[in-house]
């Protein structure tokens, strides 16, 4: 499928309103969108909302062998998922570039930095390590899927529970979370990443580009930092050449949203753990808005099955039963099987019919 | 006889306005009847890009959808008289593995079954599914998601279709709409795809091993259950259409 191309007029009129100082949304040059944190039913499973965009992500744990280079640290894995949803550009299966790029960001910001502590992810030291998976599905494509899927990944991550591991001896158990409670990772720091858009060569920028914006723009910054102001990764994209004071200014800007968003984070997660511990059920149905026009829910409904026991039996009298008979397989030699012995030969060349060939 | 063992609570949730009532610990010792389907939840129009979206929750188990069509198909993939479906299906860990491709060959033969793609030669339409949560009854999940993605896109169908999920136990019990924990304790696991206007199978999906007698059972237990779940979709159309209509 393919995607529909920008139109002239459209770039032209947005890059005249970024000289102008407006946005398509409204929005002032530093604004964020709306984000929204919302949780699923186990743990680990968490969905963010930046504006439209929205994207998924899962946590789960796996115990292998650790790698040989480093015996007694655990192995992180990320992997973004493009998914066709998102963006009628987006193909199943290849590794687009931009692929490649978001993969390799969501590494860099996470692993490089170290803020998970891996060495508690050790089980037995060379033998086994608990390898922590994380899948990012992009389910909406409005723009700045990286900073979404950062925020998702960080707040799965500080969500999931894993399974809780005693040692005694030579023996290891792994219990189940219905014999002793999970235990959460140990995370160190929180890093977030946070995109600046750069137009007209770095004469304009603005923060939290969407989709129109993205594909009218000259380049990309991209900081990652925590909310201690320790920069984890920075990454300029797009060719653009960026003055030392633009680079210092910019990271300025990202501390100040990743603390208010390192806030959200945390204010989502002690209320996910408020409701959890109170019992309610944080599934699906309870997360769905009801207040919405196009969405309906109805309770458990039982099913009347007044007349199924004769309707299936009237079904079964009148229909035939199948062939009792079949045929049971031969095997004629080791190594080969036969059902059944076909039929006669119908094509009828013998050596009668050799003769009439002319 | 039957005997039942329900426990009740009422749950007031400040910012929804309904009260709901949900019973649980349902419990039946009378061979099949008093079956339930669990609690539904529909949500259309979620996403902006795809051309129609829905999100299809039972109980548990919940799917997202997203579809795009008609669109511009290519050419090595055209049929010069009817639109080309294609079906995605994205497990939520991992890469998609040959059970994902087996469950997108039931939902594109049953779509395809009830799809008017004549009016839309050479193009493509396009259904991805994204699975959510996974708590039994994936199959049907996945095809109400789809027909409702599918009406959200306003595509012409000559009938909608709903799937149901049934579990055989070994007491021979008949249990709709299973959850995982009921689907490992079951023998056996049939789902079927029911049209909406003759109440007719669609497609069927078993594993297991079960009789005649108990295939023709499961069917007309099947039948009584999707004319709740095409309510359910009448309900939610008409509801969405309240305001304009």
């Amino acid at each position: 499928m393919k995607d529909t191309p920008l139109s002239n007029c459209e770039r032209d009129f947005l890059l005249k309103a970024i000289e102008e100082k407006k946005r398509l949304d409204g929005r002032q040059t530093y604004d964020y969108r709306n984000i929204k944190i919302t949780f699923g039913t186990d743990y680990g499973c968490c969905f963010v909302d930046l504006g439209k965009t929205r994207v998924m992500a899962q946590v789960s744990c796996e115990l292998v062998a650790p790698k040989e280079t480093r015996p007694n640290e655990g192995i992180l894995f990320f992997n973004i998922e493009l998914s066709p949803m998102a963006s009628p550009a987006f193909e199943p299966g290849r590794q687009s570039e931009l692929s490649v790029k978001l993969n390799r960001q969501l590494e860099r910001c996470f692993r490089n930095s170290k803020c998970i502590d891996t060495e508690s992810l050790c089980v037995v030291s060379g033998e086994k390590v608990w390898q922590i998976r994380v899948d990012v599905h992009t389910l909406n494509h409005d723009g700045n899927l990286m900073d979404a899927a950062s925020i998702a990944a960080i707040t799965a991550l500080c969500h999931f529970r894993r399974p809780d591991v005693s040692i005694q001896g030579e023996e290891i158990t792994v219990y189940t979370p219905e014999e002793r409670d999970p235990i959460p990772l140990s995370i160190y720091h929180m890093p977030i990443s946070v995109s600046f858009s750069f137009f007209q060569q770095g004469t304009y920028l603005l923060v939290d580009p969407c989709e129109r914006e993205e594909r009218v723009m000259d380049g990309l910054l991209m900081i990652a930092m925590n909310k201690h102001r320790e920069i984890c990764s920075i990454q300029s994209s797009g060719g653009i050449m960026l003055l030392k004071e633009q680079v210092l200014r910019c990271s300025k800007i990202a501390s100040v949203k990743v603390s208010e968003i390192t806030e959200l984070i945390s204010k989502a997660l002690e209320n996910d753990k408020k409701a959890r511990k109170a019992g309610e059920r944080c599934g699906f149905a309870e997360s769905m808005p009801q207040e919405r026009i196009t969405a309906l829910k109805m309770d458990e409904t039982p099913v009347e099955m007044k007349n199924v026991t004769e309707k299936a039996e009237d079904i079964v009298k009148k229909y035939e039963a199948p062939p009792q008979s079949v045929p049971s397989p031969l095997v004629p030699a080791p190594g080969v099987g036969q059902v059944g012995q076909g039929q006669q030969n119908s094509w009828g060349l013998e050596e009668e019919d050799g003769e009439k060939i002319d | 006889m039957t005997h039942f063992y329900t426990k009740c609570f009422l749950i007031e949730q400040p910012d929804h306005f309904m009260i709901k009532i949900r019973v649980s610990n349902w419990q039946t010792v009378c061979k099949s009847t008093d079956i339930s389907l669990r609690e539904f939840g529909c949500e259309q129009n979620l996403l902006s890009r795809p051309d129609g979206s829905a999100s299809f929750i039972q109980g548990d188990t919940s799917v997202l959808a997203g579809m795009y069509g008609p669109a511009e198909v290519k050419v090595s993939k055209e049929i010069y008289d009817r639109a080309t479906l294609e079906v995605l299906i994205q497990p939520k860990v991992g890469l998609p593995s040959v059970r994902e491709r087996s469950q997108e060959q039931c939902v594109r033969e049953t779509c395809e079954a009830s799809l008017l793609s004549f009016l839309h030669p050479r193009s493509s339409l396009t259904l991805i599914l994204q699975v959510v949560h996974n708590d039994g009854s994936l199959l049907s999940c996945l095809l109400n998601a789809a027909c409702m993605a599918l009406m959200d896109a306003g595509l012409p169908m000559s009938c909608l279709f709903c799937g149901v999920t049934c579990a055989i136990n070994s007491d021979g019990q008949i249990i709709t709409d299973p959850t995982v924990a009921q689907e490992k304790e079951s023998r056996a696991i049939l789902t079927f795809a029911i049209d909406s206007t003759d109440h007719k199978v669609l497609m069927s999906s078993t594993q297991g091993s079960f009789s005649v007698y108990e295939l023709q059972q499961c069917i007309a237990v099947c039948q009584k259950a999707s004319e709740k779940i095409f309510l359910f979709y009448r309900d939610s159309v008409q509801r969405r259409y309240s305001k304009t209509l």
